[in-house]
């Protein structure tokens, strides 16, 4: 059993770089921390490594340079036990639709491998509970492709903290979902982190949700751009036009890397 | 002749109960290879395991244990350059159906031409069934049930989602591994009852039927077993009064089950009565 302290840094991250394909560097040096409560919003254009971020959080990712803490360990030496203490989103586009099983079943998924053994009852009464949290009690026996986009966000938040997490990791989680679901779903994520005291890394593009969600933002484009308090950043109309700018440049980025690795593969005529 | 009649004989008790085993494992393993758009993999290991029965065959070894050694180690084989090198699954089917049918072809070669125990093999032979072979598919199909109903929780969830399932913690390779070793084992275990040719029915026929209205996972796949065990034993009843090939009757009842169930799932969808809104029918009565 791992001793995890309530006086460690949630996630302590230090001089993190990433190469995708050995080649491609997508994190450069990235160095942050985030604290026990914090509702952290990384912001930051396609490709810009938010993804990559997350896969080194959760150790997914190995071969980085650099180390990543969770609660005071390394990930990469403590994976299994620091996990269980995480839950985890991933986008939207990434779950299969057509899959029979229902809502209460997708919600259990979530105390596998987190716990080691747990009653039926127990399970039971964990699944309840986050269904009640995300207010998806009356569709239990709902087929996940039967829900709306929204709704099946819901479910995959209450997947994620059915084992009572501190840590909530979400990757762009309201990507193709409508405006009132997006507010209604921001409201969730406001209730979870201030009645249920789970900390929050939320990504997403959407610079006006996490102008009102968040209390920190880390502004990454392959470098860390910005850290330290929201009001800080929103606050301040050059950090924003830094932000817009540097997109810009990063869609040109990827559209060279792309542009050289089609050339690479198609036979030379 | 009545059906409870036919009961009587030996054979028939042999070829039921070997065939609702075999009918249980193929849909209980089915059913995780259809989600994962993996429907042609039991065809595959088939053909591998058609290979395998070639070798035993050629070397005077009992061939359903060369089938057995040749399909668990090519199924590994392929999992693991499909991990190591990310050979698209469909390329992986595609090689492992045709190398499994290549050895058997170049040792049919080599022997001279077909044998009548390769020929039962490609089209099963349930009726021909010993009763130490219906003693063998029982314990291995119960042990493949056991070590499902172990671990399906765990495989529900990789089929869901592989990445979320190790974020979670559980170790993904390791069950992949354990889930292809039980998929080869079943389609070894069955083929003597379908054959060869007709294995990869029985995996996916009940399974397409059971999604189109499970609600749930767990009565999925207990819909999905219905299906399969009711197809094996109308499959050999038919076969029997019919006096056709079993394996044939078998996959064609399966076939029947599924377009049935497509039909009546059509007709109650067509005449399902339209809900009319309250608005609406307030506006056409001021009309």
């Amino acid at each position: 059993m791992l001793n995890i302290t309530s006086a460690s840094p949630i996630v302590e991250i230090d001089h993190l770089s990433y190469w995708y394909d050995s080649s491609f560097l997508t994190l450069d040096n990235i160095s942050f921390r985030m604290e026990q409560g914090d509702l952290l919003g990384i912001i930051g254009p396609n490709g810009a490594g938010k993804t990559t971020l997350f896969s080194c959080i959760l150790g997914i990712l190995t071969d980085y340079r650099g180390t990543v803490k969770l609660f005071g360990k390394e990930i990469l030496k403590n994976r299994k036990a620091l996990l269980s203490e995480v839950g985890y989103v991933p986008q939207h586009a990434s779950i299969e639709q057509s899959f029979p099983a229902n809502i209460e079943e997708i919600i259990s998924f979530g105390l596998l491998g987190s716990i080691e053994k747990y009653s039926r009852s127990y399970a039971k009464d964990q699944v309840l509970k986050a269904m009640q949290i995300v207010g998806l009690t009356d569709k239990k026996n709902k087929r996940f492709n039967e829900l709306s986009g929204g709704q099946q966000q819901r479910v995959l938040i209450a997947k994620a903290m059915v084992h009572n997490p501190r840590l909530l990791i979400l990757d762009e989680p309201t990507s193709g979902i409508d405006q009132e679901t997006q507010d209604r779903f921001y409201e969730l994520i406001r209730k979870l982190n201030a009645e249920e005291k789970i900390s929050i890394i939320l990504s997403s593009h959407d610079l006006d949700a996490v102008s009102k969600l968040a209390n920190k933002v880390a502004c990454i484009n392959r470098k860390m751009h910005f850290h330290g308090d929201a009001k800080d950043f929103f606050g301040d109309e050059n950090m924003l036009k830094t932000y817009y700018e540097s997109a810009m440049q990063t869609h040109l980025r990827l559209h060279q890397f792309n542009t050289k690795s089609n050339s690479q593969q198609l036979p030379s005529t | 002749m009545t059906i409870l009649e036919i009961l009587e004989f030996g054979f028939m008790q042999r070829a039921l109960i070997s065939g609702i085993a075999v009918a249980a494992i193929c849909s209980a393993i089915g059913l995780f290879l259809v989600l994962r758009k993996h429907s042609l993999f039991g065809d595959a290991m088939s053909h591998v395991a058609f290979g395998g029965l070639s070798i035993g065959l050629f070397l005077n070894l009992y061939p359903i244990w060369t089938a057995y050694a040749f399909t668990i180690i090519a199924a590994l084989g392929i999992t693991k350059m499909t991990d190591s090198i990310k050979i698209p699954p469909d390329s992986s089917v595609a090689i492992l159906l045709s190398s499994g049918l290549a050895v058997g072809i170049v040792l049919i070669s080599l022997s001279g031409g077909f044998s009548l125990d390769l020929f039962s093999f490609l089209f099963g032979s349930i009726l021909l069934i010993s009763t130490q072979d219906t003693i063998t598919i029982v314990f291995l199909s119960i042990a493949i049930l056991a070590i499902i109903a172990i671990m399906y929780r765990r495989l529900m969830y990789i089929t869901f989602d592989e990445k979320q399932a190790s974020v979670s913690g559980i170790n993904v390779k390791l069950a992949n591994y354990i889930f292809i070793v039980l998929a080869a084992i079943t389609v070894v275990t069955s083929i003597r009852l379908v054959g060869v040719l007709l294995i990869s029915a029985l995996i996916v026929l009940p399974n397409i039927t059971a999604i189109l209205f499970g609600r749930g996972f767990k009565k999925t796949a207990i819909i999905s077993i219905g299906i399969a065990i009711a197809s094996v034993v109308s499959g050999i009843v038919i076969s029997y009064f019919a006096n056709i090939a079993p394996a044939g009757a078998i996959v064609l009842t399966g076939v029947a089950i599924f377009l049935c169930t497509i039909v009546t799932r059509n007709i109650r969808k067509s005449i399902r009565p339209i809900k009319i809104t309250e608005p609406y029918l307030h506006n056409r009565s001021q009309e």
